[in-house]
């Protein structure tokens, strides 16, 4: 029986973890993710779990226990932000080049530069190459449906996957929740019985040897085909997990895309006040929709062209920069997924909520603004801008 | 300012440390209690104790997905009556709505520090609320019940009711705090002034 609770974003993920119970959980505290691992030590102090938690001096060592621990054949679960995932880059390579499934929560924060603790996804963009699944939520109940598919994802493709919500604006307020039973959810998530794992007397193995030129680029096409068949996984597990709560999921989310002519797409919690911003347009005939990527590796390019044939104009919204002078890498890869399209929109960037820069009903109104405008006058200006930024 | 639905939106002004991000929580989740959709959410920067701190609720009876700081509020509450000389607290304050202050002051001797606003100004004593009744300044108890009387977004006997069950789940191993807390409530919705 599904059970209507209220709480913030990273009880919400601490909860499934609670559900999951997993073997073991390496962690270090950084603002906004530290309450995950709070909550979950509550519950291994209290006895709900039987997970065996290793206190490490950082994230270096929290994701290298997660790696010992998945090698050796255990589930292995993480959680972090911002500096702490950027302390962790070298070893992501590490987790997703072994095949090892590790289940890390990222609380997005600003990547520090200067020093701040607000939302944005400079942190998870910036190690987007790194050869793990990237899930992104909008909201609580996502997060938490969100975290219980991960496993069973993660352990079909033997890719490390990141569950990723918006420091802050998500992590801590306070929603309203349904959360599932907690047979359900073992149910769903089944037990972790991997192929090959350190422990298993039976079979000599090793993780993580040298990797001599004729063998390294093997084991990259094999990340690169795992990453490139995801999308089945991912979607056939969105499915069931739908058939289970009512709730399913896909690559990407298309509200009110059927007759579109203007377009947002997005990543994360701006997508909710991005809805209701097209609801109000739509109440005064304007013909808006959003697009929500909710998985952005795997890329969900075939699925983006298909919801963007029929758009006069679309804004790509970027939480992030990436510095390459020319858009941030949410509009690169949505730009590179319509150039086979016929009748291709006009495309503008707007990079948006960089360090928690707030993100309201009427930024939307201004995007959709502009795209009524490229449309009428065919001509897209600086496609390239940054919205929300104070005039000097 | 756009909203969604019939949404309340309310804004708490307080200083690190007094507990308004608490009671913002606390009204989310008594107005959960009431079949609400509900968000509660502080404003997170640079804080310590003293410094000034802004939280934000929504309640409504349809799902709410707006995630932006709230701007154009239906109510304000402000738990440090210092704050009325450093923070412009009725920004965008809607002339329906009310500010709610915690202050000795009469209304509208309160009204003159607030730059013309022609909404309702309510104060209520919530120092003297506390000390009188927990023995100590916890301003946020007294705070909250006057905003929920003042903005009536959770039906009044309710909210005691609901309050009363989390007082006896939190203080579980020291009850005999329980009735203090009750007192300072109802005391706060008696004698909150509406000017």
């Amino acid at each position: 029986m599904a059970k209507k609770d209220r709480m913030s974003g990273n009880e919400a993920v601490a909860y499934a973890m609670k559900q999951i119970d997993p073997d073991v959980m390496g962690a270090f505290p950084i603002t906004p993710s530290t309450e995950i691992p709070q909550y979950f030590a509550k519950y291994i102090a209290d006895g709900k779990v039987h997970t065996e938690f290793v206190a490490v001096e950082s994230e270096h060592s929290a994701m290298s226990t997660c790696i010992g621990a998945e090698a050796a054949g255990a589930r292995a679960i993480t959680a972090t932000s911002s500096a702490g995932l950027a302390y962790m880059y070298e070893l992501l390579y590490v987790a997703s080049s072994s095949r090892l499934p590790v289940v890390m929560a990222v609380v997005n924060r600003a990547l520090t530069g200067p020093i701040n603790i607000n939302n944005d996804h400079s942190d998870s963009m910036g190690c987007r190459d790194a050869g793990w699944i990237q899930i992104y939520a909008e909201n609580n109940q996502e997060v938490y449906d969100n975290y219980i598919q991960a496993m069973p994802i993660a352990e079909h493709c033997r890719l490390p996957i990141m569950i990723c919500q918006d420091g802050f604006i998500t992590s801590h307020a306070v929603e309203n929740i349904e959360l599932l039973d907690d047979a359900s959810v073992k149910d769903f998530v089944g037990e972790y019985d991997p192929e090959h794992y350190l422990l298993n007397e039976e079979e000599i193995y090793s993780v993580g040897p040298y990797g001599v030129s004729p063998y390294y680029m093997e084991i990259k096409k094999a990340q690169a085909e795992a990453m490139k068949s995801a999308p089945a996984r991912i979607k056939e597990v969105g499915e069931a997990f739908g058939q289970m709560s009512g709730r399913g999921y896909g690559m990407l989310e298309e509200y009110r895309m059927d007759d579109a002519a203007y377009a947002v797409v997005l990543i994360g919690s701006s997508a909710g006040t991005g809805k209701a911003a097209v609801d109000m347009l739509r109440a005064d005939g304007m013909a808006a929709g959003l697009i929500k990527v909710r998985v952005f590796r795997p890329f969900p390019a075939e699925e983006l062209a298909i919801a963007l044939a029929g758009t006069k104009a679309v804004a790509v919204m970027d939480k992030a920069e990436s510095f390459s002078g020319q858009g941030g890498p949410l509009f690169a890869e949505t730009r590179s997924a319509l150039y086979e399209a016929e009748d291709r929109p006009y495309m503008m960037n707007y990079v948006y909520g960089l360090g928690g820069r707030d993100v309201t009903i009427e930024t939307f109104d201004e995007v959709f603004e502009d795209l009524q405008e490229v449309a009428a006058t065919g001509d897209t200006g600086d496609g390239y801008r940054h919205i929300g930024v104070r005039e000097a | 300012m756009k909203k969604q639905g019939n949404t309340v939106e309310i804004r708490w002004h307080g200083r690190g440390g007094q507990g308004a991000k608490t009671a913002c929580l606390l009204l989310a989740d008594v107005a959960f209690s009431s079949g609400k959709q509900v968000q509660g959410f502080p404003e997170y920067g640079p804080e310590r104790m003293g410094a000034p701190i802004t939280a934000y609720n929504r309640i409504s009876d349809d799902k709410n997905s707006v995630h932006s700081n709230i701007y154009h509020p239906d109510y304000v509450v402000v738990v440090d009556e210092t704050l009325l000389h450093t923070v412009d607290v009725t920004s965008g304050l809607s002339e329906d709505g009310a500010i709610i202050v915690n202050s000795t002051r009469e209304p509208a001797e309160v009204r003159e520090l607030l730059g013309g606003y022609k909404g309702k100004v309510c104060t209520v004593d919530a120092e003297k609320i506390s000390v009188e009744t927990l023995g100590k300044n916890f301003p946020n108890t007294p705070m909250l019940a006057a905003a929920v009387k003042v903005s009536n977004v959770v039906e009044n006997h309710k909210f005691l009711h609901d309050m009363e069950s989390s007082f006896k789940h939190k203080f579980a191993s020291k009850p005999y705090v329980i009735d203090g807390n009750m007192k300072a409530l109802r005391m706060s919705m008696d004698q909150v002034k509406v000017g």
